[in-house]
């Protein structure tokens, strides 16, 4: 059984007064526990499918189905819950909270989007922070710790929830080589130990090798699905 | 809801500088109110008290239609002994009433045996009148601070006019209700300060020397002024004796009786009431102020975090609970802002009263300045403060909430 189900999903913008249509009828199936890379050039749709995953936007046609449920048929504050339980999202820029410590910043979801009671936050939040190796750091602020280690702090955040899937929008774009291959070994550690779902996007070819499926995506179509045993590690 | 409010004083701490200006603000705002309040409060209460301590009471009782025609001091609508006696009977079963003192008011003609002018009397037993307006003794500035029979008491720019001293001898004359003239001698036993207002420049003699200028057969009076133990409690007393004397009423059925509060027979009150809405106009300054510098600070801090709360809002974070961090920022500038103002305000009116500032009113001269804060004043201003500080956090915090994840996170 799928995790993701996409069939016949498009996508439409109005720029002014002309339409774009940003994808054009994707179907595809994404398993469980799977590393999926989105590939393509700028423009190619990567983001706006992993917006329409991720229920922050909705498909202008098509049935796009995420953990058995129908994203288009969830209302505005559905969309967030489902966010918040099924769901966590690491992004290019990090977009951790300035203004709580890596503690807090993982703990986030847990206390402002799940209400967990105090001991299991403590014990997932420490749990995931020894697992990024950011224990030592917990009481930094964002400003005080490097890219890698903010991203690795984004993954910890993005896992502390238990979802069934990871979303990451070129999660490697602003760190160096040796940080962006540490970052997707840590995301593939933690797919291994908690059995999540990842997907990325990202433009960087020895990056994408990284992915167990990738799709390619070109002017908003679905060019190829390729499996890989993940370069590096196969 | 204890991590909201830690995100959002961290929030707030973010932009120390904005943050400071805006709580500074808000405590200019309220010092001002407060001070305001307790200046104006103080010498709104000072003239009542002038007022009402030293010449009107705190109520007055007249026969029906006498204060209609109170400037011409009509001799025919005094109250009869029958309606005094019924009065009285009323009045010494009321627990609330400290004092009453019956008075004769009329106009006569005042000689010096060299040069004679208008005067405006009122007759009173003494005892009962000092005890009645407490202030009256202080104004007699020389002479006795009493007032027997066969003495008169003048107002002090009628002395100095008629260059009479104390000790002399002098003559009123007066109409009484017949027409008929009557005249009586006099000793000047002391100077009436004047005050500001209806009757401040008053003289005043004994009752029963009116009674025989005035040739009363029977005891008759104009009015009676009523103190009351509490003066917080004028309005319900009013109603209550108000009740009582509606049911007195004469062979025609109708009320004999007409009662007044001091509100109703001093155009002070009007000063009064002004200084009221100048107070709610103030309060309403303070309220703009909060509202507009809350509301600026807000609508900054969400158009600043919006890739903020485009990342809350993609993790899951409910619209309500975006709502209540940015409401929630809003409420704690309040609450510094108020706090902060309410102890400076408090301060301030503790330097204005050290400081023993005089002022004039009237006639009177070097009334001494004391600003009191009122605590229901205090937590009127804090949670208005707070109120309005919430309201207007709430259009940029609804704003907040409403954004799309998708957009907010685009935003550069």
């Amino acid at each position: 059984m799928s995790l993701i189900s996409a069939a016949n999903v498009t996508k439409d913008y109005l720029a002014g007064d002309v339409t774009v249509s940003a994808l054009k009828g994707l179907s595809f199936e994404i398993a469980p526990a799977s590393f999926v890379s989105f590939v393509g050039p700028s423009g190619s749709g990567k983001t706006t499918l992993l917006n329409l995953i991720g229920c922050l936007d909705k498909p202008s046609d098509g049935k796009l189905t995420v953990a058995d449920t129908n994203v288009l048929n969830l209302d505005r504050k559905q969309s967030a819950s489902f966010r918040g339980n099924n769901i966590g999202f690491i992004f290019q820029d990090f977009n951790l909270l300035p203004v709580l410590t890596v503690y807090e910043n993982i703990e986030y979801p847990l206390l402002m989007v799940q209400s967990a009671p105090a001991s299991e936050r403590k014990k997932r939040v420490t749990a995931l922070l020894e697992a990024v190796g950011m224990i030592d750091q917990k009481g930094k602020y964002p400003d005080q710790i490097s890219g890698g280690q903010k991203q690795r702090v984004a993954v910890a955040r993005a896992l502390v929830t238990n979802p069934k899937l990871v979303l990451a929008d070129e999660p490697t774009a602003n760190l160096d080589h040796k940080t962006a291959y540490m970052v997707i070994d840590l995301m593939k550690k933690m797919r291994d130990e908690f059995g999540t779902t990842f997907i990325f996007s990202t433009h960087d070819q020895k990056i994408v090798g990284e992915a167990e499926v990738i799709f390619t995506l070109e002017d908003g179509n679905l060019l190829d699905r390729h499996v890989e045993g993940g370069k590096r590690n196969g | 809801m204890g991590n909201l409010f830690k995100i959002a004083i961290r929030n707030l701490l973010r932009y120390k500088r904005r943050t400071l200006l805006t709580a500074s603000l808000i405590t200019v705002g309220v010092v001002f109110v407060l001070v305001f309040i307790s200046v104006s409060g103080s010498f709104k209460n000072m003239m009542i008290g002038q007022i009402t301590d030293s010449m009107l009471g705190h109520l007055q009782v007249h026969r029906k239609g006498y204060v209609a025609s109170i400037d011409n001091l009509p001799l025919n609508l005094n109250l009869k002994a029958g309606a005094i006696a019924r009065l009285e009977a009323i009045l010494d079963k009321q627990s609330e009433i400290e004092a009453y003192s019956p008075r004769i008011k009329f106009g006569g003609m005042f000689s010096n045996f060299v040069e004679t002018t208008n005067i405006r009397l009122v007759a009173v037993y003494p005892d009962r009148e000092f005890r009645t307006v407490p202030l009256l003794p202080l104004r007699i500035t020389s002479g006795g601070k009493t007032l027997n029979r066969g003495e008169i008491l003048i107002p002090d720019l009628l002395a100095k006019g008629m260059k009479v001293k104390i000790g002399d001898a002098v003559v009123v004359v007066a109409t009484n209700q017949d027409g008929s003239v009557n005249g009586k001698q006099f000793k000047v036993a002391g100077i009436v300060e004047g005050i500001t207002g209806p009757g401040g420049r008053d003289g005043y003699i004994h009752i029963e020397d009116a009674t025989e200028l005035l040739r009363m057969e029977k005891m008759e009076v104009s009015e009676i002024a009523i103190r009351l133990k509490d003066f917080n409690k004028l309005n319900p007393f009013n109603q209550k004796l108000e009740g009582l004397l509606s049911k007195e009423l004469n062979q025609q059925d109708k009320p004999i009786f007409e009662l007044h509060t001091w509100e109703k027979l001093t155009p002070f009150y009007n000063i009064a009431r002004m200084i009221d809405v100048m107070t709610f106009f103030i309060k309403l300054m303070l309220i703009a102020i909060v509202l507009i510098s809350i509301m600026n600070v807000m609508i900054m801090a969400v158009y600043e975090r919006i890739r903020e709360i485009g990342t809350i809002a993609a993790i899951g974070t409910l619209p309500g609970r975006i709502l209540n961090m940015f409401v929630i920022e809003g409420f704690c500038l309040g609450i510094v802002g108020a706090v902060i103002g309410d102890i400076v305000g408090i301060v301030v009116v503790l330097v204005v009263n050290m400081l023993k500032i005089t002022f004039n009113f009237g006639q009177q001269k070097g009334l001494l300045l004391q600003a009191n804060i009122d605590p229901m004043d205090i937590l009127v201003i804090s949670v208005t403060v707070i109120i309005v500080s919430v309201l207007a956090s709430l259009q940029p915090a609804f704003k907040a909430s409403r954004m799309e994840p998708i957009k907010a996170l685009r935003h550069v």
